[in-house]
């Protein structure tokens, strides 16, 4: 059968349509890298995929002097709002899964709309809000947005990984002696590994990707990466230094990259594991 | 060692919805190991869950050693619990499962060192200390789930149906060393079963209980020989006694229950009774190995001739089913007597232990022989307490 002849036309067919697939998607990368290392000169005479003539950093030199400052910016802001929301929706998770209180299913289901809100709703209420505790235009500001409009997904992640845990074990507990945050930390958070990772990178990407609240609760200086890269395209003043412009989206999409790959594994183990086997 | 008692305790969901218990009282002495037994959902669980202190009563009062404990944490009451599904700590290996409580109550290193010893050797479960949960077997993660309990060493154990997940040999091998664990310490415990033959062969006393009330509560003895209504008689025994539905006669001061097989008619005098008892349909109940087969020539018992229509054999005995007032009844006979299907059978019955029930509402009907009437009372007035 196949397994004498492994390159049948029907296998050479689907490898063929997978390498295809595989180039639509990453042509627009090679396109950008080669872009990036190019010179403008060369990028003016070339064209899109053409091996640049002298490789050059020049391109993500200059784009680390102008959104640099603004990685870091997207830094302090990213970390905190993942790290707090992930914390704060594992602990909601715990008391919505393991001590239901009357009103604790309606309680779930309002807190479900939270994702289905769009951005641009919550945007005047939020810079009101923002105003009135003085945290505007600051990054602690821009953190405690993350963090609020991240509580819903965090929430329902873990409420919906701890509802598949049994009841037994936090009773047991109890009886050991274990009071509410002991059993937390001891017994239902090291069980969590798999979620946590699915939280960090769903946060991660989400708060780190944005762009729309960082636009409009941040100016000047705070202003996170995302809304410095579309600054720096956008200038319409000067010529178009495209080998600089690549150069910086690749440095505003890095960190999504690295985190997917490190946590990658996680994140598959995490989407399908629901049933804990005791 | 603790003596518990529970009060007059009640438990409902909320108003409108039906109680969940129903007015429970129960005692047992220090040491004592206490069945709660019946169909699910009858609020076994429930009951054990309030004795824990994992949900509140809505009325009563439970006592350990005399101290109502039923405002208590369940950290403060002392008890451990055994769970049906054993609710090991999966993350932790099965020395961390045992000394975790020890850990949370601040004893010291060394001491939970040579309690977890201790606890492991009395289960034979040294050489899994360093596994987790996740590597044993249903039967050793049931020993882990006894060690976390015995390592406490609390006033009261709880078990809650703790051999259902388990193969039906390794249930009754289990069974015994839960026995026999409890005859070493003495340690009062209440455990929870559907299972009548857990039942029967663990317990010092037997709580048979309904739809939240209990039924009857009594040594396993009592409750086989002497149940206090036809739900109860039906649910201990297995196979279970047979009911056969009939009217009774008075004739020459004492009533008679007429039985039909189809080929002979025989009648059993059941002696002096109160009266109207003639008027009423009444069911007729009698345990499979209380029917044998009439020895010839002895014609002291009341015997009638049944033609054979099913027989199971189950190795020990044999099951021989026959007809009577158009109903299966079951007889329970040594294999080597057991006839063949399509034989005739002459079966003779002891009427002293026949017991009689009241066809609708299920109560037992004039207790037989040794009457007992103050304690008969108590049974109704617990009855009509619902």
């Amino acid at each position: 059968m196949t397994s004498r002849s492994p390159l049948s036309l029907s296998r050479l067919a689907i490898y063929a349509t997978l390498l295809a697939a595989c180039a639509v998607y990453l042509i627009p990368l090679v396109v950008m890298l080669l872009t990036s290392f190019k010179s403008p000169d060369d990028i003016r005479t070339g064209n899109l995929l053409s091996w640049p003539d002298v490789i050059t950093a020049i391109g993500w030199l200059k784009a680390w002097d102008s959104v640099g400052g603004f990685f870091w910016n997207s830094v302090k802001i990213t970390v905190p709002a993942v790290l707090i929301s992930t914390l704060l929706g594992a602990l909601n998770g715990y008391v919505l899964a393991m001590w239901r209180f009357r009103g604790s299913q309606l309680f779930f289901g309002l807190l479900l709309f939270g994702c289905f809100l769009p951005f641009q709703v919550v945007l005047l209420p939020a810079s009101f809000t923002l105003g009135q505790l003085g945290l505007a235009n600051t990054t602690s500001g821009l953190v405690l947005v993350h963090v609020v409009y991240g509580l819903a997904f965090t929430t329902l992640f873990f409420r919906n990984y701890y509802v598949s845990v049994p009841d037994a074990l936090v009773r047991a507990a109890r009886l050991d002696g274990a009071g509410f945050f002991t059993i937390f930390g001891r017994i239902l958070l090291p069980m969590s590994i798999p979620i946590i990772m699915v939280c960090l990178i769903w946060q991660f990407t989400q708060i780190w990707n944005d762009f729309l609240f960082g636009v409009v609760f941040a100016s000047g200086d705070t202003q996170p990466i995302t809304v410095a890269l579309n600054n720096l395209v956008n200038t319409s003043t000067g010529v178009k230094e495209y080998n600089v412009d690549m150069a910086a989206a690749m440095i505003a999409g890095l960190p999504t990259l690295v985190v997917y790959i490190l946590a990658g594994k996680y994140f598959l183990r995490g989407l399908t594991a629901g049933a804990v086997k005791g | 060692m603790a003596t518990l008692e529970l009060r007059n305790v009640n438990k409902t969901y909320g108003s409108g919805l039906p109680d969940t218990l129903k007015n429970i009282e129960i005692a047992i002495d220090s040491g004592e190991f206490l069945i709660l037994v019946g169909p699910s959902g009858c609020g076994k669980s429930t009951l054990m869950n309030c004795i824990a202190g994992l949900e509140d009563i809505s009325g009563g009062a439970i006592l350990v050693e005399g101290q109502d404990i039923s405002g208590m944490s369940p950290k403060d009451r002392d008890i451990a619990m055994v769970f049906q599904s054993y609710a090991l700590y999966p993350t932790m290996t099965v020395r961390d499962n045992i000394a975790f409580g020890l850990k949370i109550r601040k004893m010291a290193p060394a001491d939970i060192d040579t309690e977890v010893a201790r606890v492991a050797k009395l289960l034979q479960i040294e050489h899994l200390l360093a596994r987790k949960p996740g590597q044993l077997s249903g039967g050793q993660q049931q020993r882990v789930a006894m060690g976390r309990a015995l390592a406490r060493r609390p006033k009261i154990y709880l078990f809650d149906e703790p051999l259902s997940n388990l193969d039906a040999k390794l249930r009754v091998e289990m069974r015994t060393e839960i026995k026999l664990m409890h005859q070493r310490l003495k340690t009062t415990t209440v455990y929870v079963t559907h299972d009548q033959i857990e039942a029967m062969t663990l317990g010092d006393k037997v709580a048979v209980m309904k739809d939240g009330i209990i039924q009857q509560f009594g040594t396993p003895q009592q409750i086989y020989n002497d149940p206090a209504n036809l739900f109860v008689a039906s649910f201990i025994g297995s196979p279970p006694m047979n009911f056969i539905p009939l009217r009774l006669q008075r004739r020459d001061g004492q009533l008679w229950a007429l039985l039909d097989s189809g080929q002979a008619r025989c009648e059993l005098p059941l002696g002096a009774m109160e009266e109207g008892l003639e008027s009423r349909e009444v069911i007729l109940g009698i345990r499979p190995e209380q029917i044998g087969i009439a020895q010839g020539g002895d014609g002291s018992l009341p015997s009638i001739r049944a033609e054979v229509q099913v027989t199971e054999p189950t190795g020990p005995d044999t099951l021989v089913f026959v007809e009577l007032n158009q109903t299966k009844v079951c007889c329970r006979l040594a294999p080597d007597a057991a006839p063949q299907v399509g034989a005739s059978l002459e079966l003779q019955f002891e009427p002293s232990k026949v017991l009689l029930f009241d066809a609708q509402s299920g109560e037992r009907l004039g207790l037989l022989g040794a009457a007992r009437p103050q304690e008969r009372a108590a049974k109704v007035a617990q009855l009509k307490g619902r």
